[in-house]
């Protein structure tokens, strides 16, 4: 288990950096925090010819609070991120699903923009993502853009992002008001991906009435599924909200697979269970903002 | 004992070291070392058309590849057969490199030296296999009925059948008696594989020493000895200029009693073929796919039983799972079939079984070694009947003990170290008695039903088993005590993080009447002791254990005899105490053991203060005899040996209560209690540590660990991603309760302890669980998603939640 040869770049700057993984092209890879990447080399599943390692870009490490949401730089640490009050303050929904991520050894080191970068569904942070409809900034050399949530996973492991481009940070919008989020998930052990992970958002009316519910799935599909569940809850206040309507919407508009851990069938349980409970506590969450 | 020492929770002496990051394992070891990688095959079952390493020999750094006609004498032959036995009639072992065929994904093909890991895994990559792909036999009940073989010349890929049939006493066999029994039962029951997966994989390093053509050989084992005469043989050394050494290993579990293990030999005949110093450590992936498995096994029960739930005829039939090849013998179902009776005498019993090969990993001892399978058996099977009699599941268990005074019991079979099945001595009434308390069975039923009130779903389950350990044939100790006071003990078998430097300490500081601080430790090295066995089926406290004890008390009784001399008294009178040989009662009369040391070796030459006392003009000689008297010898030292008559049988019970989500069929266990009598406690904190550990290795054999292969004979969780071991938040905290009836087989009065905690976890959890769905459990390990399957199918049950 050691990695095959690769060339490695250790640029000190953005534009070198960009420079870099633009000469290597569909032969680059981008190392962050490594939690993915480095087994991925160890196993030779992946070969990549040149690897560009941006843990000297200090810049890219910022996480910022602004008014419409944060930002995450590309550097940012799930930890960092986690034990953060101002970024809970600001979108309670990361701190709630990172403390769901692996380990805190693994959230010493990972990073928030890589796991969106490698695209697991079973992962948290891109159902997160979708569920807040945030974005993601991609950067080449002279060129920057913003791909939305939705646009940007693709498939199991495959995003919107072209070779040679960098993902130098996510947006992640603030909640609307009097809105509540919550994340649930079942995982075999503590800290492993979920078989099945909701991640709910709640809004309410001035009368606490539900005016909007969504859920995005985990584990449920090759991508974050985000299935708006408004109409199947009511615009009702929660206590008398179909939360079981809303599991039968999730559970129609899922596609689970079988693995060793856990049928389909399992799975498409789970995420009634799951879709339930995670409306609830999100319902409750906005009925206290 | 003449101190408190023995008995005492001393603190593990090797744990500053190992904590520290200052333990000395194998890849530590000779970082200038060549390196060796292997090309093993991606197939479960295959033929070898073609090796082309062309490509492969273009990497720069590579030193040498090696296949299987490149192998000389009889290191070309197939790795011995360990442990033969009449009944493996079809006993097959691998080559150190695949010779033709390939029967399990993993088997080594080839092998390659260069300049680092990393180089010889570049070259491994290039080396091209060609196949001719053969249709694999996966699954144990499938190769038992397979026209597909595993091997062309083991018809029905049987590779050993054996029946042991005890009868009543009134003469009736096992069948007859449930024939004739008031209740029967039938069920069968199944176990998936696990592993023992210590932290460390395996390893070698081999030196070769041209000059005076020597070979020093480390290897991650639990016994030096047996690898090091394995190695003598296939190489053709005379065995003198063999050493072997187990440096710090990093966890056993059993997997490192098997040996020789291909790259035990290959690693260091490329050292001697190269002149260079090589190394081997085995990868993660590399663990998985080619070392060893264990547990699996499919079995059918058929029992009969009267009113009060004794058992009158129990008849087992077992489909063993043995994987690939047998290097280990059938030693795991013969400890299945002997010590599935536990603390139980039964009416008439039969067991019968067939090791079936299959294109797996091979099948060799894992911790509880066939035991946890036999458990399983056996408590599931009380549970039933406790079930279909309607009575309290220890009320059946209780109905069926060996009682107190019944030892010694001769359970009439035959065990896994040939001799008989006899159980030497225990107290299970107590020892349920204690553990009944411990975990509140007679309260539960209360409790359970204000979880119920609650929506909340709990259960309780027990689980008793009884361990024959120590066996034998031998260990042997040796201890000198040198000039300066210091005690050297040192033994053959191997460590692997037991504690053998504090335990053995604490035995020899106790005889010997020294501070533990003087005492030091080796193990499993043989240029200090050449005779040992290994380390396995919890045998090193007992035999190693006495053995130390009986040579401190000949070094003992050679230090009172010199200084009864140098002290003018009756060595009766003297006692050790502290290190010092004093006269009892006078306490100014006094010698350190430091100068009888001095005293017992006559010396010419002085090379400090203390040896000039020996010298020859120093007269402490009389003239009337020669300075080392007729029968005696230089040195204050001792070796001594023991050899039992037979094992040792420790018992345990335990109990725990879980939880069952509804909604999400999570499992959780709230409470887990233990029982365990090993006999005398030398140290009862490391006692404790090992029933710990063997209870998180039982936790993940009961609702995790599962070895997934394919129809194709692909292992599908080759990693620690998906081959799931409990973490520390999956491990309940352990409520213990020590009973000690010593055994009378041993002078120190010891059982066994290193596996006892794994033993029952399935059995105990699968009854818990069952009491806590009212499903039937007969399938282990298992998941929330296995029994939300199970709930779907029970009848008359709707499936909880949407």
């Amino acid at each position: 288990m050691k990695p095959p040869p690769f060339e490695y770049h250790a640029p000190r700057s953005l534009g070198e950096a960009l420079d870099a993984l633009a000469g290597a092209g569909e032969h680059g890879k981008v190392l962050a925090g490594g939690q993915s990447l480095i087994p991925l080399l160890n196993m030779r599943l992946v070969a990549p010819a040149h690897l560009v390692d941006i843990n000297r870009l200090a810049e890219l490490a910022a996480v910022d609070v602004e008014p419409g949401g944060v930002r995450v730089g590309a550097l940012a640490r799930h930890a960092a991120v986690e034990r953060s009050g101002e970024v809970a303050a600001a979108q309670p929904l990361l701190r709630q699903a990172l403390r769901l991520v692996a380990h805190p050894v693994i959230r010493n080191r990972g990073t928030v923009v890589g796991s969106l970068a490698h695209a697991d569904p079973a992962a948290e942070l891109p159902a997160v993502l979708a569920l807040l409809k945030g974005s993601i900034r991609l950067a080449r050399p002279g060129a920057v853009r913003d791909v939305a949530a939705e646009d940007f996973f693709t498939g199991p492991l495959e995003s919107a992002m072209d070779p040679g481009e960098l993902a130098v940070s996510a947006f992640f919008p603030a909640p609307p008001p009097r809105s509540g989020t919550a994340f649930r998930e079942v995982a075999r052990r503590h800290g492993d991906y979920a078989l099945a992970g909701i991640a709910a958002l709640v809004a309410l009316d001035d009368e606490e009435r539900i005016t909007s519910a969504t859920v995005a799935c985990v584990s449920l599909g090759p991508v974050p599924v985000l299935v708006d569940v408004t109409e199947a809850v009511g615009h009702r206040p929660p206590e008398s909200a179909d939360w079981a309507s809303a599991a039968r919407a999730v559970q129609d508009r899922i596609e689970p697979e079988a693995d060793i851990h856990a049928t389909a069938a399992y799975r498409r349980h789970l995420a009634g269970v799951l879709t339930e409970q995670a409306l609830r506590d999100a319902a409750r969450e906005a009925v206290g903002a | 004992m003449t101190t408190k020492l023995f008995g005492e929770p001393v603190r593990r002496r090797e744990d500053p070291r190992l904590l520290t990051g200052r333990g000395l394992y194998l890849d530590d070891l000779a970082p200038g070392a060549l390196q060796a990688a292997f090309v093993r095959s991606p197939h479960a079952h295959a033929r070898i058309r073609d090796i082309d390493v062309s490509a492969a020999i273009e990497v720069d750094g590579l030193v040498a590849i090696y296949t299987w006609e490149d192998l000389p004498g009889a290191l070309a032959e197939p790795l011995p057969l360990l442990i033969p036995h009449p009944a493996l009639t079809h006993g097959r072992t691998a080559y150190p490199l695949a010779r033709e065929i390939v029967r399990h994904v993993g088997e080594p093909v080839v092998m390659v030296v260069a300049r680092d890991r990393y180089l010889a895994e570049d070259a491994c990559a290039l080396i091209e296999v060609d196949y001719e792909i053969l249709k694999p036999v996966v699954g144990v009940e499938e190769a038992a009925q397979s026209a597909q073989l595993v091997h062309a010349d083991v018809p029905g890929n049987v590779g050993a059948h054996l029946v042991q049939e005890v009868p009543s006493t009134a003469g009736l066999g096992a069948r007859e008696a449930i024939d004739a029994a008031p209740h029967t039962l039938a069920f069968r029951l199944d176990i998936e594989r696990s592993a023992s997966m210590p932290l460390e994989g395996r390893g070698v390093h081999a030196r070769w020493d041209a000059d005076d053509r020597s070979l020093r050989v480390h290897s991650s084992t639990q016994t030096s000895t047996s690898v090091r005469m394995a190695i003598a043989a296939k190489l053709g050394l005379p065995l003198p200029k063999v050493e072997v050494v187990a440096p710090d290993v990093g966890g056993g579990f059993g997997v490192k009693i098997v040996h020789p293990w291909p790259e035990e030999i290959l690693v260091p005949w490329a050292a001697i073929t190269l002149g260079r110093e090589v190394k081997w450590t085995e990868d993660r992936r590399e663990h998985f796919v080619s070392s060893a498995h264990e547990r699996a096994q499919v079995q059918s029960v058929r029992v009969g039983f009267d009113d009060e739930g004794r058992i009158l005829g129990l008849d087992v039939e077992i489909l063993h799972d043995h994987g690939a090849y047998t290097p280990y013998g059938i030693i795991v179902p013969i400890i299945t079939s002997t010590q599935l009776l536990g603390p139980y005498k039964i009416g008439a019993y039969r067991v019968e079984f067939s090791s079936i090969y299959t294109n797996t990993v091979q099948v060799t001892p894992y911790r509880g070694a066939g035991r946890p399978q036999a458990v399983f058996c056996m408590e599931r099977t009380m549970d039933h009947i406790a079930e279909h009699l309607g009575i309290d599941r220890t009320a059946v268990r209780a109905a069926n003990f060996v009682q107190p005074d019944e030892f010694p019991y001769d359970q009439g079979l035959i065990f896994q170290d040939g001799r008989p099945l006899i159980y030497d001595s225990g107290d299970y009434p107590e020892s349920l008695r204690l553990l009944k308390e411990l975990i509140g069975w007679d309260d539960f039923p209360g409790l359970k039903a204000r979880a119920a009130a609650e929506g909340r779903a709990i259960g309780i389950g027990i689980g008793c088993y009884v361990e024959g350990t120590g066996v034998g044939p031998y260990e042997g100790g040796h201890v000198q005590i040198t000039s300066d006071g210091r005690v050297h003990v040192s033994t053959g078998l191997t460590s692997q993080g037991q504690g053998h430097e504090t335990v053995f300490a604490q035995i020899a500081a106790a005889e010997l009447g020294v501070p533990l601080e003087r005492v030091s430790v080796v193990t499993g090295d043989t240029r200090r002791f050449g005779y040992a066995v290994g380390t396995f089926a919890s045998r090193a406290a007992v035999m190693s254990g006495n053995a130390i004890a009986l040579a401190c008390r000949k070094v003992k009784e050679k230090a009172l005899r010199i200084a009864a001399e140098a002290l003018e008294a009756d060595p009766r009178d003297l006692e050790i105490v502290d290190g010092e040989v004093r006269v009892v009662g006078a306490p100014g009369s006094a010698i350190p053991l430091a100068t009888v040391a001095v005293l017992s070796n006559p010396l010419r030459y002085a090379f400090d203060a203390e040896a000039a006392r020996a010298t020859q003009f120093a007269g402490a000689s009389s003239f009337d005899r020669p300075p080392v008297a007729e029968g005696e010898e230089p040195g204050l030292e001792g070796r001594d040996y023991y050899s039992p008559i037979r094992s040792t049988f420790a018992s345990g019970m335990h109990a725990a209560i879980v939880e069952t989500d509804p909604l999400t069929a999570e499992i959780r266990i709230l409470r887990y209690a233990v029982v365990h009598d090993c006999g005398n406690l030398i140290n009862p904190m490391i006692v404790e540590g090992q029933i710990h550990g063997g209870v998180a290795q039982g936790v993940g054999g009961a609702l995790y660990e599962k070895m997934v292969y394919d129809g194709h004979g692909q292992l599908l969780n080759a990693s620690f991603m998906d081959f799931l071991m409990p973490y520390a938040t999956e491990v309940p905290f352990v409520e213990t309760a020590h009973l000690q009836t010593p055994s009378p087989l041993n002078p120190l009065g010891i059982k066994g302890a290193g596996e006892a905690g794994v033993i029952p976890v399935s059995a105990v959890i699968a009854s818990a669980i069952e009491d806590a769905e009212g499903i039937r459990i007969d399938r282990m390990p298992i998941s929330p998603s296995d029994l939300f399957d199970l709930r779907r199918a029970a009848p008359g049950r709707s499936t909880a939640g949407t």
